[in-house]
């Protein structure tokens, strides 16, 4: 039998709450450590490694130095898999794409703001090939277990591209419009089974859009529903700003 | 010995966030001894500015996906002041629970995950899933039962869903709530035990070390606080919260991305010991029990003794978390629709005791509830200015007897004591929107 895959698992900008995702996976985390070696995981061990076959990437690249190490880390993994909604598509962190980098520096910093180096909130794909995404903010536990055991056995990883609607419907949830909310399930990338609008929220669209997205429609439902054209734009940009980049406002 | 010595611990391992370790000597005399923070800024505030009162929580939370459920309660405190919104006594019991829940999951994490390696003189957590596979079971177990109450209170543990301004928009059933007691009282309690009781044989793997410095956390009358109460300095006694920026004092250092802090002294520290030594005296029986086993005494000023405090904090938060779940069964879980409709329009403080220490939010709100002014400062931007002071105490104490390796490993050890956040500190930083 072949070695066992060498998994490393690396942060950019972001809350490292997918990283603690991981060790969250209390039931499953002993099996899993029985079909790969970690090699490598700042988070939670001090060994490095030079080599590997299949990295996971959480973050958003925003500084010189993520370009830098997103690079390194592409050189030296067979696969590498961008983890969660920074990672993906750049986060909540894209936000601040929005605004002039000048201002956004000024308004946190003040005098200082050229202590610290800042590029917009990018993410991975944007500098680096990535070979597969496991969507979510935070990143979706069963889509990573999905990810985790086609890549280990050598397959390939099927690829959501459903809207969050569809599995709203088959948990038979009331739908949120009805309930006299707003939602972005429409547009939203399924994968969670729904979580949000199962405990009584609506979909922020934190996995992305799906690849056949209208957005300028899903904009007008918000504004039918009661929401000025500035607040129905800002809904959706809360975890997609980089992807609505361009598009019709 | 030369008297030369050059530490640099670049990207600093098992802690939450990106800082390296510098540590410059010449001649014998210690030229620099710092925490560098290059953690990559994020610029909430300016993502904050013009969002409702409905998404500040969402957006606040992925601040930090560690002390997410934090930084909701601080928010919505800070929000509900601003805005007028009473919560029933029925939310306040839930979101104690929540706090309990996030505080047992973080502590048992950073003690046996991310610490214990030190004392067993090992590089991380998976090497004793061979060598200490017990103990390994039991810090999962307890972590999945934390989890599992965030998970029923709150739809999930990291960035929690259904805890919003106001209240609640989904509740857990009384049967539920039966459940999670009898995993804290049957499950969490013994395997605490049995991690005190582990922790004990490694107690001689603490280092010798003391400085005593202003502790500052949450207090209040009525328990232990953590998910309120007024500030608490060990120098200058009790301030409302309100004062906050008067306890706090940010400003910008050089290395480090996110602010430095300080009160009556030029640094202070938050977190476990901090609240240990002010609130020692409002902890369960069962607590102090096992602070004693422990040799955590009122007092202490060994920065190291955080990991153990940590622990006994964890033990009171299983006890306390019973003793919530036995009122609110006794109470029955009524269905109520969050309290979102505003009487005011204004400014408010919210103020946790999150894992790391004391946590504050600030938001001024417009009169159509759009955020326009933000302040929020982090425990761990709180504690850096205390760790660069206990680094320049610790290393000539230790540089005639110790090796380079042996120091810089102490100084990792040091840092990982204080279970620092690094990401968290240098998302929210000090800032006023100009409209």
């Amino acid at each position: 039998m072949a070695a066992k895959p060498r998994v490393g698992i690396f942060d950019f900008t972001g809350c490292e709450g997918c990283e603690l995702n991981h060790l969250n996976f209390e039931e499953q985390l002993l099996d899993i450590l029985e079909h790969v070696d970690i090699v490598e995981w700042r988070e939670a061990m001090d060994e490095r490694a030079d080599e590997l076959d299949i990295a996971f990437v959480e973050g958003s690249l925003s500084t010189p130095d993520c370009i830098t190490r997103i690079n390194a880390i592409r050189r030296k993994s067979k696969i590498l898999v961008a983890v969660g909604a920074c990672a993906v598509q750049g986060g909540v962190n894209a936000m601040k794409n929005l605004q002039p980098i000048e201002a956004v520096r000024e308004e946190v910093y003040g005098e200082d703001k050229y202590l610290f180096p800042t590029l917009p909130a990018l993410p991975l794909s944007a500098v680096v090939k990535v070979d597969h995404e496991i969507r979510g903010c935070p990143m979706t536990q069963i889509e990573f277990l999905k990810v985790f055991t086609a890549l280990v056995m050598g397959k390939r990883p099927v690829e959501t591209d459903h809207a969050v609607c569809v599995e709203c419907k088959l948990r038979e949830n009331e739908c949120v419009y009805d309930k006299g909310m707003v939602c972005l399930g429409p547009v939203t990338r399924g994968g969670c089974a729904a979580i949000c609008p199962s405990f009584g929220q609506y979909c922020t669209g934190c996995r992305g859009l799906v690849s056949d997205a209208n957005p300028a429609a899903m904009e007008q439902i918000l504004v039918d529903h009661g929401l000025a054209a500035e607040e129905a734009r800002k809904k959706l940009q809360l975890f997609n700003a980089n992807q609505l980049e361009g598009t019709q406002s | 010995m030369s008297g030369d010595l050059n530490i640099n611990v670049h990207h600093l391992t098992r802690v939450e966030g990106h800082g390296n370790i510098v540590v410059n000597m010449r001649k014998g005399v210690l030229e620099k001894a710092r925490l560098e923070i290059v953690e990559a800024p994020r610029y909430f505030e300016a993502m904050l500015k013009g969002r409702s009162f409905h998404e500040a929580a969402i957006i606040t939370s992925r601040i930090c996906g560690i002390c997410s459920l934090g930084h909701q309660m601080t928010s919505f405190k800070a929000t509900e002041q601003a805005l007028g919104l009473e919560v029933s006594e029925q939310t306040l019991l839930l979101r104690k629970l929540l706090v309990h829940g996030a505080t047992l999951q973080s502590n048992v994490l950073h003690a046996l995950f991310l610490a214990a390696p030190d004392f067993l003189k090992v590089g991380s957590v998976f090497p004793l899933v061979a060598s200490h596979p017990e103990v390994v079971k039991a810090a999962l177990r307890m972590k999945r039962m934390a989890n599992v109450m965030a998970e029923v209170l709150s739809g999930r543990a990291v960035h929690p869903i259904s805890c919003v301004p106001g209240g609640f928009t989904a509740l857990p059933t009384t049967a539920q709530l039966a459940e999670l007691k009898r995993g804290l009282a049957e499950q969490m309690l013994p395997d605490l035990a049995f991690a005190a009781e582990v922790l004990q044989t490694l107690a001689g793997e603490i280092p010798d070390f003391s400085r005593p410095t202003e502790y500052i956390s949450l207090r209040s009358d009525d328990d232990y606080a953590l998910y309120d109460g007024d500030i608490c300095s060990s120098d200058s006694g009790r301030v409302a919260v309100s004062e906050y920026r008067r306890m706090t004092n940010e400003f910008v250092v050089e290395h480090s991305s996110s602010k430095h802090c300080k009160a009556n002294r030029d640094s202070y520290m938050v977190g476990a010991l901090a609240r240990w030594n002010n609130n020692h005296d409002r902890l369960c029986g069962e607590a102090l029990e096992v602070a004693a086993k422990l040799g955590l005494e009122p007092g202490c000023a060994n920065p190291y003794m955080n990991t153990i405090a940590q622990v006994v904090e964890a033990v009171h938060c299983a006890v306390d978390s019973i003793a919530i779940l036995e009122e609110l069964m006794r109470r029955g879980i009524k269905p109520e629709p969050p309290n979102q409709e505003p009487t005011r329009y204004g400014t408010g403080v919210g103020a946790t005791e999150v894992p790391r220490g004391i946590l504050y939010h600030e938001y001024t709100y417009d009169r159509q509830g759009r955020i326009v002014k933000a302040n929020c400062i982090i425990p761990t931007g709180q504690n850096l200015g205390n760790i660069d002071n206990d680094m320049r105490k610790l290393v000539p104490e230790v540089v005639p007897t110790r090796s380079e390796k042996e120091i810089a490993h102490l100084l990792e050890m040091l840092v990982r004591a204080y279970d620092p956040c690094i990401s968290c500190s240098v998302h929210m930083l000090d800032v006023e929107f100009i409209r």
